[in-house]
């Protein structure tokens, strides 16, 4: 159990966790999600007793991680994969941090042939690959056999097979009654991974709850009405026509409609009526990405603009056609639609459209799969995701939840 | 776990109810020791000894001290001049004056690469107790940096002693034996140690090193070019108290006649290095890593 109370902390003027108060509870991977600087790693510091907070107190267990007796035996570490010696051997490295907490040397070829890395054992680990170094930095943590571990971004660099394996090592580690507290960048990783999630931006805790909660309270689903390509003026005539019936009428990049506040069924209807053909009539799920995007939006620091080249490009030869630009470059509002409105007459449902097809016209939405369901009691309070529905029955949009 | 862990020697991990706690807490099967310095010394043992820094420092430093011991010992046999009224030992302060510089170096990366490589958040989060780990460092790294150079500066004093034996040199006493060995051997060491506390308070291995390179050398190279007979006291204190000076008095060839002598230098870095290892703990409880 980690528990934070008012943490804060300032570096000179600069606030880079402020008034963070929140607890990772045991048998439960937590998520720690927020945009680049919003202070993660700091706030991951304080819980290790690294930096010391300004205000307010962190505390494992109870203890102050610097007071923890043998803290390696109790916690476990990933901060930063490239935190070795490069000069030292894989082998030699975690030796010296099991001797430092009294650990068996045995434990630590057994770490290594866990991570997968015993080939290498005897390699300095200077040459090893962003994945082996995340691997050796997973050992360090595991080393101690700890009831509480901390990864930060611990996917950072692996192949798949080590994303699958670090996916199913943290539910292992949270159903054997450890705290497991994750941060990462990777928002489809976190709809696989964790049971809750604690999002903040701007070293300000934002969200503190289940991942379907999350979704369910940050985002909408959305319907995407296609009409033939051949006549765009049908598209205009169920464009007024939705738009009158109070839907929310998006265009999407492809000449498909992103429709939301109305039910399929109903957007149906209003085509059948305006006589006009579909091609398409699909549900989306908002995906934690797009959730996530929405929630930080405001608080990201960092933002990545269109290049724009000014003044570098070549005048374009005549008849040639400017670059159609990357969907979602530059384009506020793109990632998700609205949340609902609470109490607002026939909100956007979110609950059904559990079927795949995202942003990307043919692709699967990753994100869409549903949150496997809680295999731990140690969280009675969250609900079991919903199962997939299949697109062919979108109906009853009121048991959205 | 898709990698299966391997089974642990002792019982099965255990579903265990932590009492006052709604939670399942887990409990490992290895056994949960309390820590202590041993465990920090063992650890800063594997960590020196398994980078090559180690070994190319004190692999140059012996070099150095014993390559360059050997020379002067041979020019001197060699040359017709009569060593007389002067002991054989002290011929081997020049290899020490160029290898207190590998120990110097070393010192500074026992400490200042941790920081330099990020290693430290790992070790500090391994052992939270700062000052243990510093302590650890210091003691593994002395008795290294004394070892070794008690062990080359031995061995050179002994070359020279049998080398220039018909050369007129007097017979060293005891007392001069104990401080071209052990003496110098323990000032060389703390010099490191130094060394080591300022890496600490630094955090940068260049700067360190930077730093104390020039507080090895610069007093006497200032104290060179000064010229004015108004400073006349502070150049004699400068050369009386430089580093390359008071080492060399271990060999009772002092630059002056005054100032410090016998078994002064050691006492008097051993108060600075104390003062340093002081600053070092206190910066390293406060600071962030």
């Amino acid at each position: 159990m980690i528990e934070a109370v008012g943490l804060t902390k300032r570096y000179g003027d600069k606030t880079a966790v402020h008034n963070l108060s929140f607890q990772v509870r045991p048998g439960a991977v937590t998520g720690f999600l927020g945009p680049n600087g919003s202070g993660k790693s700091t706030t991951m510091r304080m819980i290790l007793g690294l930096d010391n907070p300004t205000a307010g107190h962190v505390t494992i267990s109870g203890h102050p991680y610097r007071k923890l007796p043998n803290a390696a035996r109790h916690v476990g570490a990933l901060l930063d994969a490239k935190a070795v010696h490069g000069g030292r051997t894989a082998r030699n490295h975690l030796l010296s941090l099991a001797q430092l907490s009294g650990i068996p040397a045995r434990r630590v070829d057994e770490v290594l042939g866990v991570v997968g890395l015993q080939d290498v054992a005897r390699r300095r680990s200077k040459g090893f690959s962003l994945g082996m170094g995340q691997r050796l930095g997973i050992a360090a943590a595991l080393l101690g056999d700890p009831q509480v571990l901390l990864f930060d971004e611990p996917v950072n660099g692996l192949d798949p097979e080590g994303i699958l394996w670090v996916r199913n090592l943290m539910k292992a580690l949270a159903a054997e009654g450890r705290t497991v507290f994750v941060s990462s960048h990777l928002m489809s990783e976190m709809a696989l991974t964790a049971d809750h999630l604690i999002v903040i931006g701007r070293g300000q805790l934002l969200a503190d709850m289940s991942v379907q909660d999350f979704i369910t309270a940050n985002s909408a689903g959305f319907a995407r009405v296609r009409t033939p390509d051949t006549e765009p003026q049908l598209r205009e005539k169920l464009t007024s026509a939705l738009t009158e019936a109070g839907g929310h009428v998006l265009p999407e990049q492809d000449g498909a409609l992103r429709v939301t506040g109305l039910p399929l069924p109903r957007i149906s209807d209003l085509a059948h009526e305006a006589g006009v053909r579909l091609w398409e009539l699909s549900p989306h799920q908002a995906s934690l990405e797009e959730a996530y995007m929405r929630m930080t939006q405001g608080a990201v620091d960092y933002r990545s603009t269109a290049d724009q080249k000014a003044g570098l490009q070549q005048p374009l030869p005549p008849g040639a056609q400017p670059p159609m630009p990357v969907p979602g470059q530059g384009q506020p509002g793109w990632y998700a639609p609205p949340p609902p409105r609470q109490g607002a007459p026939g909100p956007a449902p979110a609950g059904p459209y559990g079927a795949p097809g995202a942003a990307g016209a043919g692709t699967a939405n990753p994100y869409a799969q549903p949150v496997p369901p809680q295999t731990t009691p140690a969280e009675p309070a969250a609900a079991p995701a919903p199962s997939p529905s299949p697109s062919a029955d979108p109906t009853t949009p009121e048991d959205a939840r | 776990m898709s990698t299966p862990q391997p089974p642990m020697p002792q019982t099965a991990p255990e579903w265990q109810a932590a009492p006052g706690s709604p939670y399942p807490a887990y409990t490992s099967p290895i056994p949960v020791v309390r820590t202590h310095l041993g465990h920090a010394v063992a650890s800063e043992w594997t960590k020196i000894r398994s980078v090559r820094s180690t070994m190319w420092t004190l692999g140059v430093f012996v070099l150095l001290v014993v390559g360059i011991g050997l020379l002067a010992g041979m020019v001197v046999a060699n040359s017709s001049s009569e060593m007389s009224g002067e002991n054989a030992l002290s011929l081997g302060f020049y290899g020490l004056l160029l290898g207190s510089m590998c120990i110097i170096t070393l010192g500074v990366l026992t400490t200042a690469s941790e920081y330099g490589t990020g290693m430290i958040r790992t070790t500090m989060t391994a052992c939270p107790s700062r000052g243990r780990v510093l302590a650890a460092k210091a003691v593994v790294f002395f008795l290294v940096a004394f070892v070794v150079t008690l062990v080359s500066a031995s061995l050179v004093a002994f070359l020279h002693v049998a080398m220039l034996e018909g050369n007129g040199a007097d017979e060293p006493t005891g007392g001069e034996w104990l401080k071209a060995t052990v003496g110098v051997a323990l000032y060389i060491a703390l010099l490191g140690l130094l060394s080591l506390a300022v890496g600490s308070m630094i955090r940068h291995s260049a700067g360190a090193i930077t730093l104390m390179i020039g507080a090895l050398l610069a007093p006497l190279v200032i104290a060179l070019f000064m010229f004015s007979s108004s400073l006349e006291g502070v150049r004699q204190a400068l050369f009386e108290y430089s580093i390359p000076n008071q080492l060399a008095i271990f060999y009772a060839n002092s630059l002056s006649d005054s100032g410090p002598s016998g078994w002064d230098p050691l006492w008097i870095l051993l108060g600075v290095t104390a003062v340093a290892l002081g600053c070092a703990f206190a910066l390293l409880e406060k600071r962030d890593v």
